[in-house]
């Protein structure tokens, strides 16, 4: 007999009286306003919020960024030093300083960012990079976990994260340290645009 | 320590916790920073107006999943296949190991990133890898610096959460050359991300555990902090995830329960930094799921245990026990540490992890922060009377047990001990009340006897009802 | 109403005045109490161990002489919780069922049967910090623990603010076990006394100058830590309280 099958077997000789599922709401009845509840969650998660830059994201880059060589872009709103499409290799993103990339929705309740291989263009672009930069129409945030999980995007992508804040870690004496292995900061500017994923890519 | 979780030697958490309560700095910072956990935790719970309804969800989902278990895993096998995912079975450990170390070695890999796996700990992994000529290189910062100090993880969340920072200065700087006299987290941590950085560039392949895994759409969902495990997913060419069978649930909308509750009750944070759903394959990349019974399957049969199967592994019964905030992880001798340790190391080895049923004042609180409301303590309580019957306790203290019992059930014989107990000790020089081998006196005084019993006030005021 | 007092080996032998404290106070409420004389304990030392089937003379003893009785009390919750949850060495007959069932803590007795907040002959003008035993909080169901999101509640508070003089301070950490577990306290000796020394430092730094509970078996506990300390702390059942004590 397989492992497979001898496990199944006895799982099934348990002798384990079937239990019901039970539905889940949606608890979202007196919620407060999705886009200020983002922004405080997301402090809170080490995020920082920017309003839509006045004079357009390539004069905001240069200014947040100033000492960024390589700034990586998977939007049509900035072409950056490099533009993801052209990338083969997620090893060769190693010395990217800045990642842009925008969301396909939000979550209120927690702060967190929802993107793709779509989205990402090369997943490891939101890892290997010191910085990333997420635009978010103030549209699409929804307002809590159980609406984020009913949405048919997680059952498409072939990988997708919820990601709240930068990396993070308080391993040692309990000392929070923004910036562990991933990015060091995450900022997210309120920009309005259509969902335009750069797909066909390697993911 | 470290080398014995993998032996029959019996572990002795008395002598552990004497050892680590007499170290004052190391013991005072562990218990703060732990019950500061709690109290986060606390904190987003009382936020929640529906977090009890959601701890009742979250176990009877569970619950279901688990009565159904055998279903889900095939439904789960079904679609990762056909997501493009080569899903393997492993009946145990050894065969685990085995899975993990073919796939690799077919493809001439020889560095493996990983992320914080306590089923990997489980199957003992890494010395089996490292024995067949491989690096694995454990990237989160907490369990790096127990791989490089050969030590087990103390804590399921915060693997070193017993060490200093002067330790992880000591340890870094005989490891990967960190300035000795710089204690300095901030530092510590930047030259950990410096050293790791390159094996993520360089490893032939990466591999996560999985917090949850999706029947629905053969998912497996890692919930991190640090950012390594999305880099471990998706930097190195090929992916494997190590999966214990108990993580399954059945579709994508239950993560809103487990999700909102998992970080909650570990850190008291309301997410982790990174929420990651690895479904298929990148272009080009390769996956393959491991489904781990090592004992599951026996588990789920116990009638008075299976219940421990729906752990999720948050950590908050460790975080909230006042028995293991002041003996340390590493006094369990398991893989598993805390009360969530008491009740799951015995289902392993029964005598080995004998005394750990002990270790606990089943207070309850462990139970009360559980997010899937698993009856931890009376879990410990049933796991005492089996250490019993299976003759896993001291013949002192079985027979002094004995003793007792027929001296309480008699009360003639129990009037003689009682009014003799007082008038006995208080005729006792202290040098013999508060020797050391006398365990009540050695830390604390003993109550003062009184002058006649109760039951003899009674007897000499009162008019007794039966007379004996 | 008729009530049959348990009195705990531990509080027979070593705290003869707070079975004498529950007695009176019993009494001072209006019931009439009986003490069935052939009693011991309940057997929950031996299940605590694991031992449970040592605990059956222990338990049948006790079903015996508390059986005729449609109240059973007892200033003890550690024993009351063993009784309720765990008394299942003896058989389970009609008689055993009927013990289970009847058998109160005093302070439920007083708040939830009797229904009494009010001691006007009672008065204690101290500074106190009130221990709820883990057994009494988590299982019989005291108080609201803090770790769950509930409405929060609390009967011995409810007697105790019937008393007059009393004020009460809190330690940080308000329901941390003391660490007195039963054998724990001696099988687990280190981990025992260090939890009983942080459990007495927390509640002398938040001002108490006695220690009030409805476990004496904790009180035991902390006043050996106390004493061990060289701390001038004091430690008193809630029976003596509401029974008039004044010191």
């Amino acid at each position: 007999m397989s492992s497979r099958d001898e496990i199944l077997s006895r799982l099934r000789g348990a002798g384990r009286v079937p239990e019901a599922l039970p539905d889940v709401p949606l608890f979202d009845e007196n919620l407060p306003p999705a886009l200020d509840q983002f922004k405080t969650a997301l402090a809170r998660m080490g995020g920082q919020w920017v309003d839509a830059p006045a004079d357009g994201l390539d004069a905001w880059l240069a200014q947040r960024f100033a000492n960024a060589k390589v700034i990586c872009s998977a939007v049509p709103e900035t072409a950056g030093t490099l533009q993801v499409h052209t990338v083969t290799d997620p090893r060769s993103l190693e010395n990217v300083d800045v990642g842009i990339v925008r969301a396909r929705f939000a979550v209120a309740e927690t702060g967190s960012v929802w993107l793709s291989e779509a989205e990402y263009g090369v997943n490891a672009l939101g890892y290997l990079a010191q910085h990333l930069v997420v635009l978010l129409d103030p549209a699409v945030i929804l307002p809590n976990l159980h609406h984020a999980y009913r949405q048919a995007a997680f059952s498409q992508a072939r990988y997708c994260a919820l990601v709240t804040g930068p990396s993070a870690t308080a391993d040692i004496e309990g000392v929070l340290i923004r910036g562990a292995q991933g990015v060091r900061t995450l900022t997210v500017v309120g920009m309005r645009g259509d969902f335009l994923g750069v797909g066909g890519g390697v993911a | 320590m470290a080398n014995d979780i993998f032996t029959d030697k019996k572990v002795d958490h008395v002598k552990g916790s004497r050892q680590f309560i007499a170290d004052e700095p190391h013991i005072a910072f562990h218990d703060k920073r732990l019950w500061t956990l709690r109290d986060l935790r606390d904190k987003e719970a009382h936020g929640i107006a529906e977090w009890e309804q959601l701890r009742e969800l979250a176990s009877a989902i569970k619950s279901h999943t688990l009565t159904h278990l055998a279903d889900y895993l095939e439904e789960f096998e079904r679609n990762a296949t056909a997501n493009g995912v080569t899903v393997h079975w492993a009946k145990d450990a050894a065969e685990h190991n085995r899975i993990v170390h073919e796939i690799l070695s077919a493809r001439g890999v020889d560095t493996l990133v990983k992320s914080k796996s306590m089923l990997t700990e489980e199957c003992n992994m890494r010395p089996y890898l490292q024995d067949r000529g491989m690096t694995v290189v454990e990237t989160d910062l907490g369990e790096r610096i127990q791989q490089l100090d050969d030590e087990p993880p103390s804590h399921i969340v915060v693997p070193a959460v017993h060490k200093l920072a002067k330790d992880v200065a000591e340890v870094f700087a005989e490891t990967i050359g960190t300035d000795r006299s710089n204690a300095d987290p901030h530092y510590l941590a930047e030259g950990m991300r410096q050293d790791t950085r390159p094996y993520f560039i360089k490893a032939g392949a990466g591999m996560t555990g999985c917090n949850f895994a999706v029947a629905e759409t053969g998912t497996v969902v890692t919930c991190t902090n640090e950012g390594n495990a999305d880099l471990s997913g998706n930097v190195p060419p090929l992916y494997i995830a190590s999966i214990g069978i108990e993580k399954l649930i059945p579709k994508m909308e239950h993560l809103g329960v487990f999700i909102r509750m998992l970080s909650r009750s570990a850190l008291g944070s309301p997410i982790t930094q990174y929420t990651s759903h690895f479904r298929a394959p990148r272009a080009g990349g390769e996956s393959h799921f491991i489904l781990v019974d090592n004992g599951r399957s026996e588990r789920l049969a116990m009638d008075d245990f299976w219940y421990s199967l729906k752990c999720i592994r948050c950590g908050a019964c460790m975080n909230t026990c006042p028995v293991y905030r002041r003996s340390g992880g590493l006094s369990y001798g398991g893989v598993y540490a805390g009360p969530i340790g008491a009740i799951i190391n015995p289902t392993f080895d029964l005598k080995k992890y004998s005394a750990l049923p002990f270790a606990s004042t089943l207070n309850g609180s462990c139970s009360n922060v559980c997010p899937v409301k698993i009856n931890i303590h009376e879990q410990i309580y049933k796991w005492r009377q089996i250490v019993v019957e299976q003759g896993q306790v001291s013949f002192v203290k079985k027979e002094s047990m004995k003793l007792a019992g027929k001296v309480l059930a008699d009360p003639k014989r129990y009037r003689a001990w009682s009014s003799g107990a007082g008038k006995a000790m208080a005729s006792l020089p202290r040098a013999f009340l508060y020797n050391p081998f006398n365990a009540w006196g050695k830390q604390r005084e003993l109550p003062e006897p009184p002058g006649q019993t109760f039951h003899q006030w009674y007897a000499a005021n009162r008019k007794p009802e039966q007379e004996t | 109403m008729k009530v049959a007092l348990f009195i705990p080996c531990f509080i027979d032998a070593f705290f003869p005045e707070v079975g004498i404290a529950t007695l009176e106070l019993l009494e001072k409420t209006g019931c009439s109490v009986v003490y069935p004389f052939d009693q011991t304990c309940c057997g929950q030392p031996m299940g605590n161990s694991g031992c449970e089937a040592d605990a059956r003379g222990a338990e049948a003893l006790f079903v015996k002489n508390f059986a005729d009785y449609d109240y059973v009390v007892s200033p003890s919750g550690s024993c009351v919780h063993h009784v309720r949850d765990h008394f299942t060495a003896v058989e389970q007959d009609a008689a055993t069922r009927k013990v289970r069932a009847s058998t109160y803590e005093l302070v439920e007795f007083l708040h939830d049967v009797l229904k009494i907040t009010d001691f006007p002959w009672a008065e204690f003008p101290h500074k106190v910090g009130l221990h709820n035993s883990c057994g009494t909080l988590r299982r019989l169901g005291h108080a609201s623990p803090s770790e769950l999101n509930v409405a929060p509640w609390s009967k011995p508070l409810d007697l105790l603010r019937g008393v007059k003089g009393i004020e009460f301070v809190t330690p940080q950490r308000p329901d941390e076990c003391c660490g007195f577990g039963g054998t724990f306290c001696v099988t687990e000796e280190p981990v025992s006394a260090r939890m009983g020394y942080d459990k007495v430092r927390d509640h002398a730094g938040a001002g108490a100058e006695y220690i009030v509970s409805a476990d004496m078996s904790c009180l035991m506990h902390q006043k050996g830590c106390a004493e061990r300390l060289g701390m001038p702390l004091r430690f008193i059942h809630i029976a003596q309280i509401l029974n008039g004590a004044r010191h």
